[in-house]
């Protein structure tokens, strides 16, 4: 592996269950990098696939019902997609490692948390009965166990929520792993003793270098230690980029949205109305187009739009918009990058140097500022309170055709 | 409409007996509830906030009398709810309602949502069907969704769609207050945000008081007029919402405010860090109940040690107290720290272990203090444990753990219960009024 590749690389990733409504397509082309040591955040809500996603690389999903397709899942130069089952078991719980929700599951009631400890050590080492049991007490006073040692003869119900959390995590780092997926660590747990645990994460983070994959529906918790973020959205990818490029300049109408609805920040939160779309049959275009207040037609038709750049400065996107006002479908079409004059085709899938966003306003002849200032626009005015989308979609329609016609061709994005 | 308060609340009480053997001695009491006072007028609403395990459920059911309290009073409208007889009290229900947590489990999945939001109705005696139908009707379209809806079953809805219709269930029979138990907890945060402007238009339109029971500091901030912070069963801090976010004054809700996760990536960390859980409401610690994991336990006169560091020996007191320590597991930890045999460990790599369990520094800056704890260290290797707590008992008394603090008022106009605001005690807080809190300086704290 040469330095500059990922630690992980999923490309393309397809997750489907078969159930007797039909195929539910949890995760439907979702790509994403984590390189050596930085934390990547999958969030989304409830139903947007982050939890299938992180479940499909280590094909913890069983099959069936459920079916794991990618291109590839490249993890330390080995593709997991086409590992036997058999070497991927040496993945499991070793290079790779999960956290889940709610540590009461995660741990057997009938064992010592030690004795389940030992156990998780002795299966990534040969290391002898003592040598385990010393790791074991090393392992729970490095995660914060008080009394480590007094504690190690404890059953899982002789322990709080946030303490049974910190023996799952001792025991997800017995087997020293290269990649942490942490899969809403924190969502059980009070408040103060969340903040105890992000803390603790961090810190073994930049101990033990792991890489960290956390999945969260709170964006106060991606705030707080993500190093870059995907956003998902019924099964797809709506955004990606840097914590600083999601939360200051927040690209897709999908992740504003979800910002908007942050309760206790000074606003007013503004419900996003509407609601997930059939997994089963998923409506064209965007996923997110039905709930869109920027939506147009070309949202509307073909496939999910491409991952577009996002302008570095959105602010400067004013009056530009190209020649290119034919929006039909052909700059929607995922499968196609965008004309040579707009410059801002399609980044390649998994490539997350860049800020990008699945949405048509940031493809070839779109206009950021549609989704950029109409977003300014609505803030001001307090957004509109209605709970249907379809009154506030005509506030963005008309504007992208205004801003093609009265820019000047080929200037703004191209020189990006 | 009058001056009075629709809810006086005063000293409430919720205590479980813990009982043992067939003839059910008593043996303890769970002291879930532990003498709560508010008001609650006409119209407004009250936010109570705490950790789960504080007793803020119990607040709530113990209110509205779905269990039974064990002391204290509550005035409803003037009347003693505590002392209603069945009669009244099925009229007291008409004016008060619950919202529950779940919405999946507080329907009956066999009723349609139609008969269930209007079983209140029902209860309350009306027996018109078409009346009771066109109330039905009326409410679900209010809450958001179409009069159809009305035959369809639970099933059918999306979570925010069933909280939807609990609220209209809450409101069928037109009470002055609802009692709302953390009813956007379950639902996803777009979601949430529709539920929370329904029930401000609905407090807008019925003109009802609500007391809203959540965990989340950042919903609360939303909704809620005035927030009671609620810590082991007892209110520590009561005041106007934007006055307890823009100046806490109790470093229990210094602390709840600053682990709320800020969705800014370039404001991280620091913050006060809680170290521990709460402590059993079945033995709450004495004085100030917060004082076992306060970061700004109060030290004694004469004694001026780094706040970390005598936060650590309060802790290390506290379990000694309490639990005690374990030397035989503090004897294993520092051998497999050193590599050696337990047998060849000597007393003070034990004691160097306890120090650093706690986080006590290797030695105390101050030197009277430095040689009570090397003495009360010795003596509980001796195994001598009174003999420890009467050393440290002299040089290391708080007046947080001896007694209870009262409700002063602060700075900043509201009260809090906490001594550092209490004019005869020799401290003063370590922030200044007026500041939030959102990211101090990083504390050590331990617990």
């Amino acid at each position: 592996m040469s330095r500059t590749d990922p630690l992980l690389r999923v490309t393309d990733l397809h997750t489907r269950f078969r159930t007797d409504e039909g195929v539910v397509r949890a995760v439907d082309g979702v790509s994403f990098t984590v390189r050596a040591g930085e934390t990547v955040c999958l969030v989304g809500e409830s139903g947007s696939g982050k939890t299938v996603a992180s479940e499909s690389i280590t094909r913890l999903i069983s099959t069936p019902p459920g079916e794991i397709e990618a291109d590839s899942i490249y993890f330390k130069g080995r593709d997991l997609a086409t590992l036997p089952t058999s070497q991927l078991r040496g993945v499991r719980g070793g290079e790779i490692a999960h956290v889940f929700q709610n540590p009461q599951g995660s741990l057997n009631p009938v064992y010592s948390v030690g004795w389940q400890l030992v156990e998780a050590i002795q299966l990534h080492s040969d290391a002898s009965r003592s040598a385990a049991r010393e790791r074991a007490i090393e392992l729970l006073d490095r995660v914060g166990i008080p009394e480590a040692t007094a504690r190690f003869d404890d059953y899982p119900h002789e322990f709080s929520g946030g303490m049974k959390q910190r023996v799952v995590i001792a025991m997800a780092l017995a087997g020293e792993p290269d990649l942490l997926i942490a899969d809403e660590p924190t969502t059980a747990l009070d408040v103060t003793i969340q903040a105890q645990i992000l803390r603790l994460l961090g810190d073994l983070q930049a101990e033990f270098g792991m890489a960290v994959l956390l999945i969260t529906h709170d964006l106060g918790v991606v705030a707080q230690v993500a190093d870059r973020v995907v956003v998902l959205y019924a099964g797809k990818v709506m955004e990606r980029g840097s914590v600083y490029d999601v939360f200051e300049a927040p690209a897709h109408p999908y992740t504003r949205a979800l910002l908007n609805c942050l309760p206790g920040r000074g606003k007013r939160s503004q419900p996003i109305g509407g609601s997930l779309p059939d997994p089963i049959e998923p409506p064209p275009g965007c996923r997110f187009a039905p709930r869109c207040p920027y939506a147009v037609d070309a949202c509307r038709a073909g496939d999910q739009p491409a991952e577009y750049d996002v302008p570095a400065d959105p602010g400067d996107a004013d009056g530009e918009g190209g020649a290119d006002h034919d929006r039909g479908g052909g700059s929607v079409d995922a499968g196609q990058s965008g004309n040579g004059s707009a410059g801002a085709g399609r980044s390649l899938p998994g490539d997350e140097v860049d800020h990008v966003a699945s949405c048509v306003h940031y493809g070839p002849g779109g206009d950021p500022s549609v989704v950029v200032d109409g977003g300014r626009a609505r803030e001001e005015s307090d957004g509109p309170t209605g709970d249907g989308p379809g009154g506030a979609a005509g506030g963005g329609s008309g504007k992208p055709t205004d801003g093609g016609s009265g820019g000047p061709a080929g200037d703004g994005r191209a020189d990006r | 409409m009058s001056d009075e308060p629709l809810v006086r609340v005063r000293g409430l009480e919720k205590h479980y007996p813990i009982t043992e053997g067939v003839l059910r001695r008593e043996v303890g009491r769970v002291r879930a509830v532990d003498g709560i006072s508010f008001d609650l007028r006409r119209g407004e609403t009250l936010g109570i906030v705490g950790e789960s395990g504080c007793g803020k459920s119990t607040a709530a059911t113990t209110l509205l009398r779905l269990e039974e309290p064990t002391g204290g009073s509550v005035l409803f409208d003037g009347e003693e709810v505590t002392a209603f007889d069945d009669g009244e009290l099925t009229r007291f229900r008409r004016r008060a309602q619950l919202v529950f947590q779940d919405p999946a489990s507080s329907f009956d999945p066999r009723m349609t949502v139609g008969e269930s939001v209007g079983e209140p109705l029902v209860v309350h005696g009306m027996r018109d069907r078409d009346r009771r139908r066109a109330i039905v009707e009326d409410l679900v379209e209010r809450v958001g969704l179409s009069a159809a809806d009305c035959d369809r079953y639970p099933h059918e809805f999306s979570g925010g769609q069933k909280q939807r219709l609990g609220i209209a269930r809450a409101l069928v029979v037109n009470p002055d207050l609802i009692v709302a138990d953390e009813p956007t907890s379950a639902l996803d945060v777009s979601v949430q945000a529709e539920i929370l402007r329904l029930i401000e238009r609905v407090q807008d339109e019925f003109g009802v008081a609500i007391v809203f029971i959540s965990h989340d500091m950042g919903v609360v901030r939303e909704v809620c007029d005035r927030v009671a912070v609620m810590y082991l069963g007892e209110f520590v801090e009561t005041a106007p919402t934007e006055d307890l976010f823009e100046s806490p004054q109790h470093p229990y809700t210094r602390a709840l405010l600053s682990s709320i996760p800020e969705p800014d990536p370039r404001r991280r960390g620091g913050g006060v860090e809680l170290r521990g859980d709460v402590p059993s409401p079945s033995a709450p610690p004495s004085g100030c109940r917060f004082h076992t994991r306060c970061p700004d336990v109060i030290q004694p006169s004469g004694l001026d040690l780094p706040q970390p560091a005598w936060r650590a020996v309060v802790s290390f007191r506290h379990r000694l107290a309490t639990r005690g320590l374990d030397l035989a597991a503090a004897r294993e930890f520092a051998a497999a720290e050193r590599g050696v045999d337990p047998g060849a460990v000597d007393d003070d790599a034990v004691a160097a272990a306890v120090r650093d369990e706690f986080g006590i520094p290797p030695t105390l800056p101050d030197p009277g203090a430095e040689s009570t704890l090397a003495a009360a260290l010795e003596a509980v290797l001796d195994g001598d444990r009174p003999a420890a707590l009467d050393r440290l008992s002299g040089t290391f008394e708080t007046v947080c753990r001896e007694v209870e603090p009262g409700t002063h008022p602060t700075g900043t106009g509201h009260e809090a219960a906490c001594h550092l605001h209490d004019p005869t005690v020799d401290a003063e807080p370590p922030w200044r009024d007026g500041e939030p809190v959102d990211r101090e300086p990083e504390s050590a704290v331990d617990g």
